[in-house]
């Protein structure tokens, strides 16, 4: 190594004569852009928004309201009956996407990574496509499917004799946001999908040809040799998911519009803070009720992705190959 | 290979009976838009099962778009604005990435960890600020106020990614270019950026889908007839006019087509860039 005449970054020695190196300015210069951008975009952003959420008042004429926009939020009755309800329906939609979406996706990817299978690459394709459409397109087509005028769905239902069981699920209080939650598994199964998939390739083919010796395969070798190993993973994709799901607006805005219809049945946290924001048809936009509901979604998915990382992620058992 | 050869076809069997069920369930959505698309108005409405036949085939759909439409302006504005986020995140990201996994200095893993925390974080979260930016700094309505903010949104994941793939390039490569007294930019610039490919493919993706696809930001920062994206503007077209519905899958069709186009050339590059270990 003749890295002595080059002063190696960051030796013992080198640290210790800090004042006769010269001052490195090209990591202050590979760094400022980004840092710069980030910052101005994200971070401050963000800050700016934390104390937005402790005024009141216009623009021009703010004052500091302490922690009354909070206690609005979560007793005044014209606000926390919508808030509590955003945020069970959030948890309801997540709720969805863990039971059905990860379960789901695990499997696939364990039929997708079964040995010799011919065409997985093109099943891959096909299930991840959703997962590049636009919410608009996504929105659209549902809702034509689901309609009960032009819709396919009791077409085809009609075909093997259930129409019986048709019901304009988007249209009815009881079933809209559990529809919605179908439809963005159906949108985004294919993400957990190929996660899954990768976290199996990496499973070394020694394992599983010593699995195989011993006489373990097919649902077995599932239970007892990749399912422990993959953990890990599913752990990660339930944190993903979380954080986006709590953070979705699009689906819920494309399919039922702004007033997450019908009866604010399909209200979540994401359309909620749109509305608090910019106003609707019934409500005028307010910066600082946003920004208090953009608070209390960041301490909520902080609390939970904490929490997460804390009790449950740290105590995953990760194999070393 | 298998020791169990005579379960062995069932089950393959079992395994193409449910991933192709799933593969047509994922599929048949997009499928009906775009076959309707190229129908009469009465055959839409008839035998909306039905793929086009002579008798039914038409593109008055697509006529009305291009006609009435502003369809090519969105277009363009969703597609320079991505393409310079994009590039904008990628240089940028592999910078920062260069400089953290590179160098070791005083703030090192604190910057790491203030950028890790955007993945975590949502950049909507932060919308009552950046409004506020925006407005102060009379960005609302521009292009730049997207490309800025999609930066923002990207970075994190990219210098991620990057930073990951940055600690397999050899030191010897660096540190050759070193003894013959290349500047630390030219070694970046020439040296090191090249050998990214690969996983730049990998960000470009998963950065751009967001962007491309994305309806909050433009809804917000940029809602006026000049800036419209193509999501925003497809959506303002639904809202008004949904009796048209010829029209409708047509748009929703000519915004497929980018997405699928990008999907199919990069689709290697993805599926390598996400096992190659990016979650581990």
């Amino acid at each position: 190594m003749a890295t002595a005449i080059l002063q190696p970054v960051g030796n013992g020695q080198a640290q210790a004569s800090q004042s006769t190196r010269p001052v490195r300015w090209h990591i202050a210069i590979f760094l400022a852009p980004a840092l710069t951008i980030y910052t101005l975009l994200m971070a401050l952003p963000l800050a700016e928004t934390f104390r937005l959420a402790f005024f009141r008042g216009a623009a021009h004429d703010r004052e500091y309201a302490g922690l009354a926009n909070f206690r609005v939020l979560i007793l005044d009755e014209r606000w926390a009956a919508q808030f509590w309800n955003a945020l069970a329906n959030s948890i309801w939609f997540f709720s969805i996407h863990l039971l059905v979406m990860i379960p789901l996706a695990v499997l696939l990817a364990a039929l997708l990574s079964v040995r010799g299978l011919r065409a997985a690459g093109l099943y891959r394709t096909a299930i991840f496509m959703p997962t590049m459409l636009s919410f608009v397109i996504i929105g659209f087509v549902w809702k034509l499917i689901l309609s009960p005028l032009w819709g396919v769905a009791p077409t085809l239902l009609a075909a093997v004799g259930l129409e019986s069981l048709f019901q304009p699920w988007l249209g009815k209080e009881q079933y809209a946001l559990t529809a919605l939650g179908f439809i963005s598994v159906w949108q985004y199964v294919g993400i957990p999908m190929v996660l899954s998939y990768a976290a199996m390739l990496a499973i070394p083919a020694e394992v599983l040809e010593a699995a195989e010796v011993d006489g373990i395969t097919g649902l077995a070798q599932f239970f007892r040799i990749r399912l422990p190993l993959l953990w890990p993973t599913i752990g990660v994709i339930t944190i993903l998911t979380f954080v986006s799901n709590f953070n979705s607006f699009e689906l819920v805005y494309t399919a039922q519009g702004v007033l997450a219809g019908p009866n604010f049945s399909s209200d979540i946290l994401g359309t909620l803070l749109y509305r608090t924001l910019f106003g609707a048809q019934l409500q005028l936009g307010d910066p600082h009720m946003g920004a208090t509901v953009a608070t209390m979604m960041f301490l909520i998915v902080l609390m939970v992705v904490c929490g997460f990382l804390f009790f449950v992620q740290r105590k995953l058992v990760r194999y070393q190959f | 290979m298998s020791a169990a050869r005579d379960n062995f076809s069932g089950n393959h069997f079992v395994a193409h009976a449910i991933l192709a069920f799933f593969s047509v369930l994922a599929l048949a959505p997009i499928a009906i838009i775009v076959m309707n698309a190229f129908k009469s108005r009465d055959a839409i409405f008839g035998a909306p099962l039905e793929p086009p036949t002579t008798g039914t085939f038409d593109l008055i759909g697509f006529r009305t778009v291009f006609a009435n439409g502003n369809f090519d302006a969105y277009f363009m504005n969703s597609f320079s604005v991505t393409l310079v986020a994009l590039g904008g995140t990628i240089l940028f990201g592999s910078m920062a990435a260069f400089a953290l996994s590179e160098y070791k200095f005083k703030l090192n893993s604190l910057t790491a960890l203030f950028f890790t925390m955007g993945i975590m974080v949502p950049i909507r979260l932060g919308t009552p600020g950046i409004l506020e930016l925006m407005v102060a700094s009379g960005l609302v309505n521009t292009r730049t106020a997207l490309v800025l903010v999609y930066i923002a949104q990207g970075l994190p994941m990219a210098i991620f990614i990057l930073a990951e793939y940055m600690r397999t390039v050899s030191d010897d490569l660096k540190n050759a270019g070193r003894v013959d007294g290349l500047s630390e930019y030219v070694i970046f610039f020439w040296l090191v950026l090249p050998l990214l490919r690969p996983a730049m493919v990998s960000v470009a993706v998963f950065t751009m889908i967001p962007m491309w696809n994305d309806l909050w930001f433009p809804l917000i920062l940029a809602p006026g007839e000049d800036t419209k994206t193509l999501t925003l503007g497809a959506q303002a077209f639904i809202g008004q006019d949904v009796t048209d519905w010829n029209s409708v899958l047509a748009a929703l069709t000519l915004s497929i087509l980018p997405v699928l186009a990008l999907y199919l050339v990069f689709s290697k590059g993805l599926i390598r860039g996400i096992t190659s270990g990016a979650i581990k």
